[in-house]
């Protein structure tokens, strides 16, 4: 049973039409990534849940109750910045009482509201600091408090962790994902950043100029991704081209090697087109029950702890590779020749 | 060691002061001593000796209505200007205004606020004086006597109408940074919890803008209470505030006692200073939440 | 509604503003009866008093725009540079002027140096003219020191001086040749500013009885019609031909700047 419900959503700015036919269903307390490059519409679709823009056509619904025409403020919705957007005249308490205050629940309420949230984000001895006292991690946790405070029916998250330094976007994530889940409120997080978007997501919709192109689970997304643009956007890929041999029982040649190809082969019997392999799914050296082996040079290595990022050219082409890190067995070194091993279970199908 | 670093810290101290020697003098000959001067000739009798009398003199009807007069007039043209200044400055970042309309108004409110003094005396006489093209206007077109509804441009409203040409875009000039300073996510933020546009201004919006709005009031006051030429131009020697008094006091002597003048000037100070003191007490007390 | 409002503000404020420089320059057309004619110009013109007061006037303003940029650049160079703890004291007295009104200034030059004083220097001609050109120094320091000090903390002052100084560079060097062309957007910016406060300026002239523009049109307004406000569309004509030229040099510097 969905919660949150947007149906043939559009957003028009003059001629330029940034939103094209969005529909998205949200159940109660799930968390939803809008992933996908600046300028394809992510934030419009956040702004117009949010009340921020009107939109030119198509309907937003929350709990069953039409919010299309209703205004930002009668929305009962919590919302999270990018850039902060604490009050910075209001201490930190004063900032999360504010959507208690505007709706005038008592001082006493709204004093024991304000601890508990300030309880529930661990900076309950900063409530009488001023924003600028804070460090932006800290400030990002209260106004993550303060949307929380009024009990919204809906989150809506806004990059809020891109202003951030990597180490707290880490550590903040993982809070929010966390106090997300104990409340159960359905959340819409907008990200630009696929990792970020897969680790703390139930669900990803992934944009592109305006459309939703693929919505499925991350696994889903990173292993099965339905356009090439997704494919791209998310993750890295390896490409090669094939020939195919049997559409039927999708087997395809790679060089002197047939592969057999998940289902979803639509090319027909000898067409020329692209599989896709992800960096892990390709292995150094020979590999037992892989189905064929390439032959490649090392020319880049990169260390970066438990995982060894590898580039290699195989027929003229580079490909990368990642290889876990084993204390035993050092990295091959740049020029360095080597076998790889890959399956064609493993293969993402690029249709057109 | 301690020793040392003190005698050392003796000796380079006044060379680094050196350095702004020239400015420091400067300041002292034509800032602090004139100042000085007054505050000292405000308490002497005019053979030098300490007196209570000239602060006593000031105690006159004719004295006491120019400083009335002139606290009223540096009040009403400050709140009238930051009210005008604010809501021409709103209108243009928050309104909705086409993007051209707002490189022109402070272009203009740079050339308005500093168009003050005899020739903007001269621009409104020809414009609401007894042959400005106003009255007449509304005389022939309408039949409207401004005279005969009372308005005069040489009394204190017309001083007011006229002081408003430089202190609205004083106040312009100002807040229209501050207003930019205003992030639009504040807004949406206050919003988005419920509040109403109301709401997000007397919350948010207003004591963000408060120091700017007072410091902006402050300096609007200082500019209409010290302002001789419009009023001088406008009226002459004849309207009773304070710095017109002043001025006919330095010119002819007109109140006798010399030391007297020095009484008037010490009251003016006294006031900028009240007014400054007040400014900066409400500033430091609106601005804990700032670096 | 807003807009509505907003259209509303504006257009309020722009016929306040327009009427009166409508008014004057109506006015100032007026002189010949039944046409409008360009007499009260000719007039105000043919005054050989204008073309005294005006030059006057502009002297003095080159006088002030010299000793302003004289005092206030080494010292907002001195103070970022060495004496950040005498800050605010400087700024203080910067802000001077804006509280203490220039009549009460005047007052006190007219009192402090008058013939009978230690430094007369109201008993001549040249001598008030110097005691005018302090006066108006300290008018134009708020503006002066603040356009200055804003455009040295865009320039790093404490490297530019070592480098030069490395360079073998005097401190007078440094000053005309590495800081003042490093902040003459300001400088200039200041003394169009300047300019236009001091042509303009009545009371310190008044009272000091120079020949000043400013006394000069309060003198023609006392006794004409149609000359005052021909002369108040020069003095705006004037007012914004300095503020002109203040964007000018600052836009045509962004223009550079971006360049670079």
């Amino acid at each position: 049973m969905s919660f949150l419900t947007i149906s043939h959503l559009e957003k028009a700015f003059g001629s330029n039409l940034v939103v094209k036919d969005f529909n998205l269903e949200v159940a109660k307390g799930e968390f939803i990534s809008l992933l996908g490059p600046s300028g394809c519409g992510k934030t419009t679709v956040l702004r117009m849940v949010a009340g921020f823009e009107t939109p030119t056509s198509g309907s937003i619904t929350i709990g069953g109750q039409e919010v299309t025409g209703l205004k930002a403020n009668a929305r009962n919705i919590g919302m999270m910045f990018q850039a902060y957007a604490l009050f910075p005249n209001l201490t930190v308490a004063d900032n999360v009482a504010f959507g208690l205050k505007v709706k005038g629940v008592p001082r006493a309420e709204r004093e024991s509201r304000v601890s508990e949230m300030l309880n529930l984000i661990g900076l309950a001895e900063m409530a009488g600091r001023f924003p600028f006292q804070l460090s932006g991690g800290q400030q990002q946790r209260v106004a993550l408090a303060r949307a929380l405070a009024p009990s919204p029916r809906v989150l809506l998250l806004d990059e809020p962790l891109s202003a951030l330094d990597a180490k707290v976007r880490v550590s903040l994530r993982n809070e929010i994902r966390e106090i997300q889940q104990r409340l159960g409120i359905t959340t819409i997080f907008v990200t630009h950043d696929q990792e970020e978007a897969m680790s703390i997501s139930d669900r990803i919709v992934v944009m592109n100029a305006g459309i939703a192109d693929q919505v499925g689970s991350p696994f889903e997304i990173y292993n099965r991704p339905t356009t090439r643009f997704v494919a791209n956007f998310v993750g890295t890929l390896n490409t090669f081209a094939v020939k195919v041999e049997d559409s039927a029982a999708g087997k395809v040649r790679l060089g002197g090697a047939l592969l057999t190809l998940p289902p979803g082969l639509s090319a027909g019997m000898g067409a020329e087109m692209a599989i896709a392999l992800r960096p892990e799914a390709l292995r150094l050296g020979r590999e037992p029950g892989y189905e064929t082996v390439i032959k490649g040079w090392i020319e880049e290595v990169h260390f970066m702890g438990s995982i060894i990022r590898l580039r290699a050219r195989v027929a003229g082409e580079l490909v990368v590779m990642d290889t876990f890190n084993r204390a035993d067995q050092p990295p091959p070194v740049p020029g360095t020749e080597v076998e790889i091993s890959l399956s064609g279970k493993d293969a993402i199908i690029l249709n057109g | 060691m301690a020793k040392d670093t003190v005698r050392r810290a003796r000796r380079r101290l006044p060379l680094e002061w050196l350095g702004i020697l020239p400015f420091a003098i400067f300041a002292v000959l034509f800032l602090i001593l004139p100042t000085m001067r007054i505050v000292i000739g405000a308490f002497q009798t005019a053979d030098g000796s300490f007196t209570f009398q000239n602060m006593l003199d000031l105690n006159t009807p004719s004295i006491v209505n120019a400083y009335w007069t002139s606290i009223k007039l540096s009040l009403i043209t400050a709140g009238l200007g930051c009210a005008i200044g604010f809501a021409m400055a709103a209108a243009v970042v928050f309104g909705g205004l086409p993007k051209g309309v707002r490189s022109p108004l402070l272009t203009f409110s740079g050339v308005a606020s500093n168009f003050a003094g005899v020739p903007l005396a001269f621009a409104f006489i020809a414009t609401l004086g007894p042959a400005g093209l106003i009255t007449i206007w509304l005389r022939t077109e309408f039949g409207i006597n401004l005279r005969g509804m009372g308005f005069n441009l040489l009394s204190f409203w017309g001083l007011v109408i006229t002081y408003l040409f430089f202190q609205i875009p004083l106040m312009i000039l100002i807040i229209i940074p501050a207003l930019d300073g205003l992030k639009r996510e504040w807004r949406e933020a206050a919003a988005v919890l419920g509040a109403t546009g109301a709401q997000y201004w007397r919350m948010v919006a207003l004591p963000i803008l408060f120091p700017s709005l007072l410091g902006t009031f402050a300096l609007l006051f200082a500019n209409a209470f010290g302002a001789v030429a419009t009023a001088f131009a406008l009226t002459g020697p004849q309207l009773n505030i304070v710095p017109i008094k002043l001025f006919a006091q330095i010119r002819g002597d007109v109140l006798g006692n010399p030391n007297l003048g020095f009484a008037l000037a010490f009251g003016m100070i006294v006031i900028t200073v009240i007014a400054n003191t007040i400014y900066i007490v409400l500033r430091v007390r609106s601005e804990r939440w700032l670096k | 509604m807003t807009r509505f409002f907003a259209w509303f503000a504006l257009i309020f404020g722009c016929l306040y503003f327009l009427l009166p420089l409508v008014g004057m320059t109506e006015f100032s057309l007026k002189m010949r009866r039944g046409e409008y004619s360009f007499d009260a110009y000719r007039r105000v013109f043919e005054d050989q008093r204008f073309w005294d007061t005006f030059g006057y006037s502009l002297a003095l303003s080159a006088a002030t725009i010299v000793v302003g940029v004289l005092l206030v650049v080494p010292t907002a160079y001195w103070v970022r540079l060495k004496l950040p703890q005498a800050r605010p004291f400087v700024e203080f007295v910067t802000l001077l002027p804006l509280v203490i009104p220039a009549i009460v200034l005047v007052f006190g030059y007219i009192r402090l140096y008058n013939t009978s004083s230690v430094l007369p220097l109201t008993g001549s001609a040249f001598g008030t003219d110097f005691l005018l050109t302090m006066g108006y120094t300290t008018l134009a320091l708020p503006y002066m020191y603040r356009s200055v000090d804003t455009g040295l903390r865009t320039i790093d002052v404490a490297t530019l001086t070592e480098a030069a100084q490395s360079l073998g560079a005097g401190w007078i060097t440094i000053l005309a040749r590495i800081i003042l062309p490093n902040v003459m957007v300001a400088v200039l910016s200041g003394a169009f500013l300047t300019l236009a406060i001091v042509l303009g300026e009545f009371t310190m002239a008044a009272l000091l009885n120079r020949p000043a523009f400013g006394p000069f049109m309060q003198l023609l307004g006392a006794n004409r019609a149609y000359e005052p406000p021909a002369l108040a569309v020069i003095a705006f004509a004037i007012t914004w031909g300095c503020m002109g030229l203040m964007q000018l040099v600052t836009r045509l510097s962004k223009h550079e700047r971006a360049k670079a």
